[in-house]
């Protein structure tokens, strides 16, 4: 680990989530992770990183430690109240098939 | 990992996944031995890719004129890009980069022997592109499929830019194969040189190889050593001959009743002495990557002390205000 002047070893660059819009009409996706000092040079390096080839149209770059995200073992919990409710979806209704257009 | 499960129904939910031929992302539990199994595989590829850049980046100030020079500028920076998706990978598995590059710093963990080989001639870049790349590609093609999500979607995109990497490395040799006498002779010497230890790029053997029954158990790995390499040397055969070049094994013929090209012994000894530091250029690799890590330490410094200096300002015209729904959050 490098040390600083003062001594102290060297900070490592901060983690941050990159999200790009691949082309208009679509919503940002992630892509992947990088490290940068700080949000220009995210941005910089996610350009260099993740769009080479005109992959996006816009980033975006957020600092990892600000993701709040649900936990997988509380999965069953969380998602559970879905799981029974089929009649959300339109496939739940028997139609006769003479009735069009629904 | 703070599992609320116990252990069992962590394990046997993590069987299931895996059974199911769906993925395990980060947060999930998973035994250890399938962490640092995907943590030193992944480690080790990341390092292949940044070591990778060497070869080819000799010769990038000699490249024959500037359209190749800008190929070849494309591709390295690719490399680049390659281990910098791996090590994002690698790092959802709770390692640091840093430490990374520190175990391979102290050649505590591996990259791959093919780049302990030396460019002596421009036709190397092209036997490179067709025969490294095409092996890397064989190899990586399965891993899209990986268990590991991470891994897998990192293995999209590489194996999507490798493409463009081999195309080339085959043109470059094609072009040197039709010119003069000269240019022939050089292509031919460099695919000489570049076939064995591409061959010798699947690893070892079937029967030598302790961890891939493992790996397939698992789904990390889903063909062996042995049935990527015949099918890397099933491909190559007819390459060769669109090229005009002779590949060096004079045990290579096609047995129609395998379905499959016969080739010759491989020197395991060779691999063994390169894998184990004694290659060509293990040292002067090693001891680059040393340098331009070390070189480079004063510019992530005065980068973190500039962050820190600035910190709280506008991140220059980056704001999400500009971007009408950047408020939304990632919903």
């Amino acid at each position: 680990m490098p040390l600083s002047p003062d001594g102290s070893a060297a900070a490592p660059w901060p983690l941050w989530e990159v999200f790009v819009r691949p082309k208009r009409g679509l919503s940002h996706t992630h892509a992947g992770s990088l490290h940068a000092p700080d949000a220009t040079i995210a941005l910089q390096n996610a350009r260099d990183l993740f769009t080479r080839r005109q992959e996006g149209v816009s980033i975006w770059v957020v600092p990892s430690a600000q993701i709040t995200a649900s936990s997988p073992d509380e999965k069953d919990a969380f998602f559970d109240p879905a799981g029974d409710k089929v009649y959300r979806h339109p496939t739940f209704y028997e139609i006769p098939d003479e009735a069009e257009h629904l | 990992m703070t599992a609320q499960l116990g252990d069992e129904d962590a394990q046997a939910s993590f069987d299931a996944v895996i059974a199911a031929d769906q993925r395990i992302e980060p947060r999930d539990w998973m035994p250890e031995a399938y962490r640092s199994t995907l943590v030193r595989q992944i480690a080790q590829h990341a390092h292949s890719e940044i070591i990778g850049m060497q070869p080819e980046g000799n010769w990038l100030t000699r490249a024959p004129s500037l359209k190749r020079k800008a190929i070849l500028i494309a591709k390295v920076q690719d490399e680049a890009g390659h281990g910098l998706y791996l090590y994002g990978a690698a790092e959802t598995l709770g390692v640091s980069r840093d430490d990374l590059l520190d175990l391979l710093h102290a050649g505590r963990q591996r990259y791959s022997s093919i780049f302990n080989y030396p460019t002596l001639t421009w036709a190397d870049v092209g036997a490179i592109g067709w025969l490294v790349d095409g092996a890397a590609i064989m190899n990586q093609i399965p891993l899209t499929r990986c268990s590991y999500g991470p891994y897998g979607r990192a293995m999209v995109r590489i194996c999507k830019e490798e493409s463009f990497h081999q195309r080339q490395g085959f043109e470059l040799l094609l072009t040197m194969s039709r010119g003069t006498n000269e240019q022939h002779a050089m292509a031919q010497d460099a695919v000489n040189r570049w076939w064995w230890p591409a061959v010798m790029m699947f690893g070892p053997p079937d029967s030598d190889s302790p961890h891939s029954g493992q790996s397939m158990a698992w789904g990390i790995k889903r063909f062996s050593n042995d049935e990527l390499r015949q099918r890397f040397v099933d491909v190559s055969v007819p390459q060769a001959a669109v090229l005009g070049l002779d590949l060096p094994d004079a045990a290579l013929a096609w047995d129609a009743e395998r379905g499959h090209y016969d080739f010759g012994e491989i020197d395991w000894s060779e691999f063994k002495r390169v894998l184990s530091g004694d290659g060509p250029c293990n040292r002067q690799r090693l001891a680059r990557r040393l340098q331009a890590h070390e070189e480079g330490a004063w510019v992530r410094e005065a980068a973190m002390a500039y962050a820190a200096k600035h910190a709280g300002e506008d991140a220059g015209g980056a704001k999400t205000s500009r971007e009408g729904d950047g408020h939304a959050a990632v919903a």
